[in-house]
Parts: structure tokens; sequence; C-alpha cells
């Protein structure tokens, strides 16, 4: 079996060498074919992996090679398969294999081809890393390793200029009614690797206190021995941890940089900015849930902040145009759901809508990057319409996707996300239900507003320019699984609770059978409800309210992303520039300078004037040497210990 | 009378090695340089043989011995050398000594 974990760590990494050995070469198909291949094999590795631990409920730990051993320090490169890691193992291979073969055809014609498969397969290396690795040292190698990856993979179209602020709306970088998703592919890139740095500086900081106080990072040492801390430093450890997941899943207030990360190819924002990278800071919860249990104040602020997120981020949706941002608004929400469940302290809940969401919301990108194919690159939704006819199996399966995220029986969003409004409500935290219900009914409305103005009504796109038309075979062969996987997936409820509950706690909630058909129904039914608008106004009008909020400050506001950006921008970002040019050029230049420069000047002119000692004149040099022994022996009478 | 003690033989031989480093320093004759530095090594010698003597024990009288055998062997070359240099300069002036000056 040990092999099998071997393989599946390995194979993406021998992807990514081969495919980087063509970086700098045109586009070559094998390169995205064998990676892919290297994909599916890492993929059948995982999931034999996962019936190994399935049915025997064995785990496989092994120890690599050590890695920093000094004294009492002794940090290996080990690996973990449990029952949690597992299910992170086969949702990011299987998602990650379907996006390698979409990307084959929607990479088709860029002339970097190779070097995004070099990307992509590090990419997943990185994160087989971090959900693999038996302690946090290893976990924060694979979390680096994302963020990377991510950088490369967001900035990829590097070579685009930058576009200038504006505060119109139909031109602003920041605003979700204008066609860019950011000032620039490589600001975008820069913005999101240097805010998770931030952040990862806190999760360092976390890590230290664990490694300080317990003289480990293997989680099963940590885990054995937190509860022997005192509360204060659990508290401080699961803030600092916390505050690195909230970069990393782009939670209040680090959320700016996954809405701008729309920039990267979509297959990108599929993998990384939906299913795999995004959820690692849940599955850093989750994972070290021990920790968490201990200090439920934590936890429950980790809940307020997800349930706050999951709104917010739903409003967002609501009134934006670009189409990518839309879907990355609704990750943002979902990763909120999934913080809930996770700091109310349900976290098998957490990794069971994590795994149901990665299926649907990536297969959702991978439509919506078929429908900016078709386009050629359209991204504003209003400019499309009437594309099913063109283009029907991607309307099939986008239409699979949202309604699943909106959360409809049987589909696999209905079990996962019912079920932490059930948390939500049996932990009578009856805020966070409210807030999470009402969600729900924003989600369902603004994935079906997608739909109804993409793919039905009225034609907008330019007739002259624009020729829709579906994509290649294989690529809709690649989004089949995950589709399906969107609709299954909530079927294995039982199993999955059966796996996840011998490493994770049980639920516990008290919610009777009534009260639990109920809160089913009151559900679905505001889910119904948001579709219905959607489907039914879209239906009489071809658009919804844009023209009567139009001049209305909420508008402005949600259009502007509640003005994050801005107040990144012009808070943060502007004010440190001024305060490194101010340190650059007063305390730079002028002092350290100054004194490196006078310390260097000192010595070359005292070895200038002391060259007039070399005269070669035999007495002056006796002379000095007899100085130099008169200074000695002073220096030894001053000094000395001549007792 | 009093007796002389080991404290008077180390002041007469500090004095004594002061002369010779004032001409050692001072003077510019290549032959009064050689002097002097017989009177710094016989100054040192007068100091080992009094503390010798003093706390009876032979080994400074032996090293005395050595010094005066070095210090017979570095005249007999010094003075050879000087002869050479006064034979091709017509004088020892020390400061017509420079042509290692780089």
């Amino acid at each position: 079996m040990e092999s099998y974990l071997y393989i599946a760590l390995f194979a993406p990494l021998v992807g990514s060498i081969f495919a980087a050995l063509f970086g700098n070469t045109p586009r070559k198909l094998f390169t995205g074919v064998i990676t892919s291949g290297l994909l599916g094999v890492s993929m059948i590795a995982s999931l034999n992996l996962l019936y190994y631990v399935y049915t025997t409920g064995n785990i496989i730990h092994v120890n690599m090679l050590d890695w920093i051993v000094i004294g009492n320090v002794n940090i290996p490169f080990g690996f973990v398969v449990d029952q949690v890691s597992v299910v992170m193992m086969v949702v990011v291979t299987i998602v990650s294999t379907m996006v390698h073969i979409h990307s084959i055809g929607y990479m088709d014609h860029d002339r970097s081809f190779n070097r995004f498969f070099a990307w992509l397969s590090a990419f997943v290396f990185s994160m087989m890393i971090l959900v693999m690795s038996d302690n946090f040292a290893g976990l924060f190698i694979g979390w680096e390793g994302v963020g990377l990856c991510s950088w490369g993979l967001i900035g990829f179209w590097y070579e685009k200029e930058d576009i200038k602020r504006s505060k119109n709306l139909e031109e602003s970088p920041f605003s979700t009614l204008s066609p860019y998703s950011s000032p620039s592919p490589s600001w975008a890139a820069n913005e999101a690797f240097i805010m998770n740095r931030v952040a990862d500086l806190a999760m360092l900081i976390g890590i230290f206190l664990i490694f300080w106080n317990i003289g480990s990072l293997q989680y099963d040492t940590v885990f054995a021995k937190i509860g022997t801390l005192e509360s204060s430093t659990v508290v401080a450890i699961a803030i600092f941890l916390f505050i690195g997941a909230m970069g990393k899943s782009a939670q209040f207030p680090f959320n700016t940089w996954l809405a701008n990360a729309m920039e990267g190819p979509t297959p990108v924002s599929a993998l990384i900015h939906a299913a795999t990278m995004v959820t690692a800071g849940v599955y850093l919860v989750i994972r070290a849930n021990e920790i968490f249990t201990v200090v439920p104040e934590v936890g429950y602020f980790i809940a307020c902040l997800g349930a706050f997120v999951a709104l917010g981020a739903a409003s967002m949706a609501l009134v934006a145009t670009n189409m990518k941002k839309i879907i990355a608004f609704s990750t943002l929400s979902q990763l909120g759901y999934m913080f809930v469940a996770a700091g109310l302290g349900a976290y098998w809940v957490a990794l069971f809508h994590l795994a149901t969401h990665a299926f649907f919301k990536s297969v959702l990108f991978l439509g919506a990057g078929n429908v900016m194919h078709a386009t050629n690159d359209e991204i504003n939704i209003k400019k499309m319409g009437g594309l099913k006819k063109h283009m029907p199996q991607t309307a099939l399966i986008m239409t699979i996707a949202s309604v699943a995220l909106a959360g409809i029986f049987p589909l696999a969003g209905f079990f996962s996300k019912d079920l932490i409004l059930e948390v939500a409500y049996g932990s009578h935290a009856y805020v966070l239900w409210t807030v999470l219900w009402l969600t729900a009914g924003l989600t369902a409305f603004y994935s079906f507003r997608l739909v109804m103005y993409v793919f039905y009504g009225k034609e907008n796109y330019d007739h002259d320019k624009v020729h829709p038309h579906e994509t290649y075979t294989f690529v809709i062969a690649a989004m089949t699984p995950l589709a399906l996987l969107a609709i299954s997936a909530g079927w294995f409820k039982e199993q999955f609770i059966e796996l996840t509950t011998k490493v994770l706690p049980p639920l516990e909630i008290h919610v009777t059978d009534a009260m639990l058909w109920s809160l089913i129904a009151v559900t679905t039914a505001i889910a119904v409800s948001g579709i219905a608008l959607a489907v039914l106004k879209h239906r009489k009008d071809e658009t919804y309210f844009s023209e009567i909020f139009k001049n209305r400050t909420c508008y402005k506001i949600l259009a502007n992303q509640y003005y994050m950006n801005h107040f990144w921008e012009n808070v943060v970002s502007k004010p440190y520039g001024k305060l490194a040019e101010f340190s650059w050029k007063e305390l730079d230049l002028k002092l350290i300078d100054a004194i490196v420069d006078g310390i260097a000047k000192g010595i070359y002119g005292g070895g200038e004037a002391g060259t007039s000692m070399q005269s070669g004149n035999l007495s002056k040099a006796l002379k000095w040497m007899g100085i130099g022994i008169l200074v000695l022996l002073i220096l030894v009478v001053a000094f000395g210990n001549l007792k | 009378m009093m007796s002389v003690t080991l404290n008077d033989y180390l002041i007469l031989s500090t004095i004594i090695f002061m002369i010779g480093m004032y001409g050692a320093l001072m003077r510019k004759n290549l032959l009064m340089l050689f002097f002097a530095t017989e009177i710094m090594l016989n100054a040192v010698n007068i100091g080992m043989a009094a503390i010798s003597k003093f706390h009876g024990d032979l080994t400074g009288q032996m090293f005395a011995f050595f010094i005066i055998a070095i210090a017979a062997s570095e005249v007999a070359i010094g003075l050879g050398l000087l002869i050479l240099w006064f034979k091709r300069h017509n004088n020892i002036n020390l400061d017509s000594l420079q042509s290692m000056k780089g």
C-alpha cells in the first residue's frame, strides 16, 4: 500500500518536471497528454487507497526521510493517509485529472501550452504534500507550494498591461460590471501572493507556538498534548492558525484576492480557486480539529465569520455581470458555509461539503470556460444569451451544477448544505441559521440568473464576430464524471460518515425528526423560490432589476465589491508604499548607507594616510617598532592580569 | 652596608636596555646600531643572570650563555655585511639603506 502512496504523491511531480522541460518550446500536445495521464495514475492510486482505508480501517503512515534533525528537534518528511487525508486526496486528484484533460482543449491555441501544464501539475503535487503530510512543517511546505503555483497560474498571461483605475462602473477593474477581472494578471497574481504571505506569517507564528510549547510538530504528538497546555496558549495557537486559513480560503478581510484571481485561465479557477487550494484553509481547521475543539469560543468566531462571508459574497454575486466573478463569489460563499460547519464543531460536515462543493463548483467553472471559449473570451453574461442551442451539453452540465449548488434534492449540494443548516440550528445558533438560510436563497437566485443570462433568452452577442460552437468532445467527456459526481456525491453520505467519524468527532446535535423535516422543507422552499424567481423573471423581461437599482447606492456598493479593493489599495497599499519610499530615501540612503559608506571611507582614508609610514627608511621603521612595543606594553599594563 | 638586591640588578638591566634602545632608535651610523643592539642584549643578560642567582635556578645563566653565543655570531655576520656595504657605497649611514623601498 505504501507504493500507492508514493505513486499518488509523485506522479504529478514527474509530470510537472517533464512538462517543464518543454517550457520554452512551442505547443506540444504530448505534454498535456502525459501530465493528464500521470494525474490519472495518481487518481487511481488515490482511489485504491480510499478503498483500502475504507474496507480495512487501517491508516498508512510512512516516514520517507529525515529532514530537520538537530538536537531535540526532529522533523521528518512523513506522510499519512488516514480517513481525512484520503478523502482530500481523492477529491484533489479526481478534479485535477478532469481539469488537466479539459485544459488540453481550453489552452489549445495558447503559445505557453507546455508551461501551463508544468505549473498545473506542480500545483497538484504541492496540494498532495499539503494534505498528506503528517506534521505541520510539511503542511506548511505544501501550503507555500500551492501559493507559489497559484501565483504562476493567476499571472499566466503576465504580458498584459495594467488597466487604468476608473470611477466608472463599466470600466473600473474593481467593479464586477466591467469586462476586467482585475487591473492585470500580474497584478492579481502579486496581490494573491502577497496577501497570502501576510496571513501565512500568522500561521507560521501559530506553528512556532505549537513547537515552542509542545516540542514537536507531528500531528499525533501535538494533538495528544494539546489538552495539557494553558487555555490562553491554545487560544493563541488556534487564532494564529485560523488567520493562516483565512488567507488561503479568502475569508474577510483577505477576500479580495480570490475575485481578482479570476484573471487567470479558467481551468485554473476551476482547480485552484474553487475545488482545492481555497479549501486548504478548511482542511487545516478540520485537520487541527483537536486544537479547535479545546477552544470553542474561537470556533464560534470562525462560524460567525463564515456566515458573514457567506452572506456578503452571495450579495456581491447578485449584481455582478462578470461570469467568473459570480462563480468566484459563490465559491467564497460556500467556503463560508464550510467554516460555519467547522466552527460549530461539525468537522466531517465541513469536509463533506468541501468534497461535494469541489465537484459541482469545478464543473461550473469548466462550463464557464467552455462558454468563454465559444464567445471569444466574452466575460459579461449580459452579452451572451441563447447559447443553449449552440452548446447544449455545456448548458446541461452547468444547469446540473447550478442545481447542485442551489441544494435541490437529490443532487450533491442538498445533502451537504442542508446538513450545515441543520448543524447551525441544532447548535442553537439561530442567527447563523437565518443568515445561511437567506444565503441559500440568494445562491439559488444568482446561480440561475447566470444560467438564464448565458443560455436562454435573446442572443445578445455580436453575430458578426462571435460564432458560438460546442467545444471538443473530449472536453465534455472530461466534465461528465464531475457532473455525475455533482449529482451523486451526496448519496454516499452514510459511507462518508462511517469513514470520517473514525478520526473526526461525531455530530452532536439534537433536532427532532419533525423539526428536521421542516428545516429541510424551509430550506428547499427558499432555494426553489430563488430559482423560480430567476427563471420566471428572465422569461418575462429578459433582465432583472438592474435598471431600477442602477443609480442607488446599495447597487454601487455591491458592484464595487463593498469597496474592499479600494480599501486595500488606498488605506493599506498606498500608505505602505509611501512609508517604504520614505524609508528608502530618508532612512536607507541617508542613514544606513551613510554609516556603511563612512566606515569604508574611514578605513580607506586611514590606509592612504598610513602609507607614509612605509618610507623604506630603516631608522624610521625601528622607531615605529618602538612605538608599537610601547603601545603593547601600555595595553598589557592597563588591561593585562599581571597578578 | 646595604646588600645588593635583585631589584637593583633589574633596575640596572632596565637602564642599560633603555640606553641601548635609545641608541638603536636615534643613531644613524650602522656600526653604532650594532653597539646599541649589543648593549640591549647584554642588559637582558644581566637580568637573566641576576634572576638565576637569586632564584637558585641555573636555567637563566644557561640562557645568558646562549644569548652571548648568538650575539657573537650575529655580530660576525652583521659586520661582514657591513664591510661589504661600505666597500660598495663608501658610507654606512642608515638613511642610505633604502633599496628595499617599494
